[in-house]
């Protein structure tokens, strides 16, 4: 169900913790898992973890399946429902806010012409509030698929990384 | 932007410079001597502890706790396997220096803990980072790589018969695993819900076995204190709160970003370096430790100096030095409704309390902001908030309310006129 190359990463995951502690590694597999499907799927429905794909990672780990589901299910970066193929999550929270955070979210909602929660009709972005990023000295910031953070992103910056996603 | 004054995590570091995070530009600037100083000494683990706990440095993650003391409380002689933690979880509004560390200087902290590990007799350290800082976090591994190669990790390092290995362990989305006992649930592959305390991790930790966890710019200033001295780091700040502190200063302000300098400087001098206020606007308010400390009035706030006793003594707390600055435009039923949600986002679900509670402290602060509010609504407020602070595991409630209860006290007057008027008494704006 995964790649040879994410099972690698796996590996190298669970060489990290102790030999009976391979449970440790199941927020790194889920991370590798869900990289996986977003870069292979074509769907926003194929682009998020699925129970499938949970269970195949705790057989893999020789952990329960809800062990790895409740991690999942936890973790608010992990996508469990259907999402774009541009993930952009927007930091509203009141440090940004005092930034532009709120306006950054705005401006995107507007010129995506999808409300924050929504996907856009073709599937390529999904518009999310994010909570605390942890810097809140580069406001307003925002992530593209969880990974790459943006900072400083004034109505400028953030048509030029838009154009460039395009 | 970062701007570091009389550094001791920073000193001497051109941020701007792309390999500034590099083995080789730390081992320029005098890292990795004072390991090598403890290796070749065979320095006593208990002089390590001692030095630490001479510096009067105190946990940087936001209790200020002694570090020298929570290592000393370590049982050394535990045959066992024992772990360093080092709480990389920042996730706290406001916060964002342990950022910097990973992405300026990374081996600071990987010296500190292997200093760490050999003052407490443990052979393997974590680092939780933070789930959205994956390039820090990519970045961290690398440096993790240099060092092996370097002898500085692994087994018999400089030739000795010490042994530490460190990992990183990446987070992925739970503010709550910024708590010690639930980043280490969270670090064993579960769900980040706190632990009962006692037992403390320093008696059961990670996987049950002892573990001590510090936060990141407490181990990240452990070199410094080794290589130059208790006694110069205590000096760089006051007694009592030794040494220099990152501060990160965020909101109506000219320039935000980190400034390292000495505990202890007053919040004015502070206020200057980032800038002064944005656009000139008068100073209204500010929370001086991330969004759990207590709200202070701008002109209380210029009367303190930057150091955990001030601060406690004006009525917030120091917390994790994130100063985050308000002007007179900000309407404070607004702003706490922004703090209020991100508790009721966050918390956990464990502790009915605080499960209940903060969704019930943001639904009120909700409809109040929106002109909806009741008379009774701040009794309500209260009632909810005695409900729930020191009701739970862990401090999360306690941190849910701090907030509701400061703003409410010094900014009660713009909560009244809301209800009553059904407008705010501030033409709100954000920035």
């Amino acid at each position: 169900m995964l790649s040879a190359q994410s099972l690698a990463a796996i590996d190298r995951e669970v060489a990290k913790y102790p030999a009976d502690q391979k449970r440790s590694a199941v927020m790194g597999a889920l991370r590798i898992a869900l990289v996986e499907r977003r870069e292979t799927g074509k769907t926003p429905e194929e682009r998020c973890l699925n129970t499938e794909v949970i269970e195949f990672v705790a057989n893999y780990l020789q952990i329960p399946p809800v062990a790895a589901y409740e991690v999942a299910t936890f973790y608010n970066m992990y996508d469990m429902k259907p999402v774009g193929q541009y993930k952009i999550t927007v930091c509203t929270n009141l440090p940004c806010a005092l930034s532009g955070g709120v306006n950054a979210a705005a401006y995107i909602s507007k010129k995506l012409g999808i409300a924050i929660g929504e996907t856009s009709a073709d599937g390529k972005y999904t518009l999310l509030e994010g909570e605390c990023m942890g810097a809140c000295g580069d406001a307003p910031v925002l992530l593209v698929n969880n990974h790459k953070m943006c900072s400083f992103m004034t109505p400028e910056a953030i048509d030029k990384k838009l154009a460039e996603l395009n | 932007m970062a701007v570091f004054v009389n550094g001791v995590i920073f000193d001497g570091i051109d941020t701007s410079a792309q390999d500034c995070w590099k083995l080789e530009a730390y081992v320029a600037r005098g890292g990795y001597q004072a390991l090598r100083r403890i290796i070749e000494s065979k320095m006593a683990q208990e002089d390590v502890i001692a030095e630490v706990k001479n510096s009067g440095l105190r946990g940087r993650g936001g209790a200020g706790f002694p570090t020298g003391l929570k290592w000393s409380f370590m049982p050394r002689s535990f045959p066992g396997d024992k772990y360093v933690v080092c709480n990389t979880d920042e996730g706290e509004p406001g916060t964002f220096k342990d950022r910097d560390i990973l992405r300026f200087n990374p081996h600071a902290l990987i010296e500190g803990m292997i200093i760490a590990g050999y003052a407490m007799g443990t052979k393997a350290g974590y680092n939780y980072i933070h789930g959205e800082i994956f390039e820090e976090y990519e970045l961290f591994e690398a440096a993790l790589d240099e060092a092996r190669q370097a002898g500085f990790l692994g087994k018999n390092i400089l030739g000795s018969d010490f042994s530490f290995d460190l990992f990183a362990h990446h987070g992925y989305g739970a503010y709550i695993c910024g708590e010690e006992t639930a980043l280490l649930e969270s670090l064993e592959g579960k769900k980040g819900q706190p632990r009962f305390k006692p037992p403390f991790p320093a008696s059961f930790g990670l996987y049950g076995k002892p573990t001590t966890i510090n936060n990141t710019e407490s181990f990240a200033s452990v070199p410094f204190i080794i290589r130059d001295g208790a006694q110069k780091f205590l000096e760089a700040g006051k007694p009592n709160n030794g040494g220099t502190k990152l501060f990160s200063v965020s909101g109506h302000v000219n320039r935000p970003g980190n400034y390292e300098i000495p505990l202890g400087t007053p919040f004015s001098v502070l206020l200057e370096m980032a800038g002064g206020m944005r656009d000139g606007k008068k100073l209204k308010a500010v929370i001086p430790g991330g969004s759990s400390a207590p709200i202070l009035p701008g002109d209380v706030m210029m009367q303190c100096t930057m150091d955990y006793d001030s601060i406690a003594k004006a009525g917030s707390m120091l917390g994790s030095g994130a100063v985050i600055v308000m002007n007179e435009d900000v309407c404070m039923v607004k702003a706490l409704e922004r703090l209020a949600y991100f508790y009721h986002e966050e918390s956990c679900g464990q502790c009915t309390p605080c499960r209940e509670g903060t969704g019930w402290l943001y639904k009120v602060i909700h409809r109040i902001a929106n002109g909806e509010g009741r008379p009774g609504d701040l009794e309500l407020l209260d009632s909810v908030g005695n409900n729930m602070a020191g009701r739970t595991i862990c401090a999360l409630a306690d941190a849910a309310v701090f907030p509701v209860r400061s703003f409410t006290k010094h900014f009660r007057n713009e909560f009244e006129y809301l209800i009553e008027h059904k407008k705010p008494l501030v033409d709100h704006k954000w920035c």
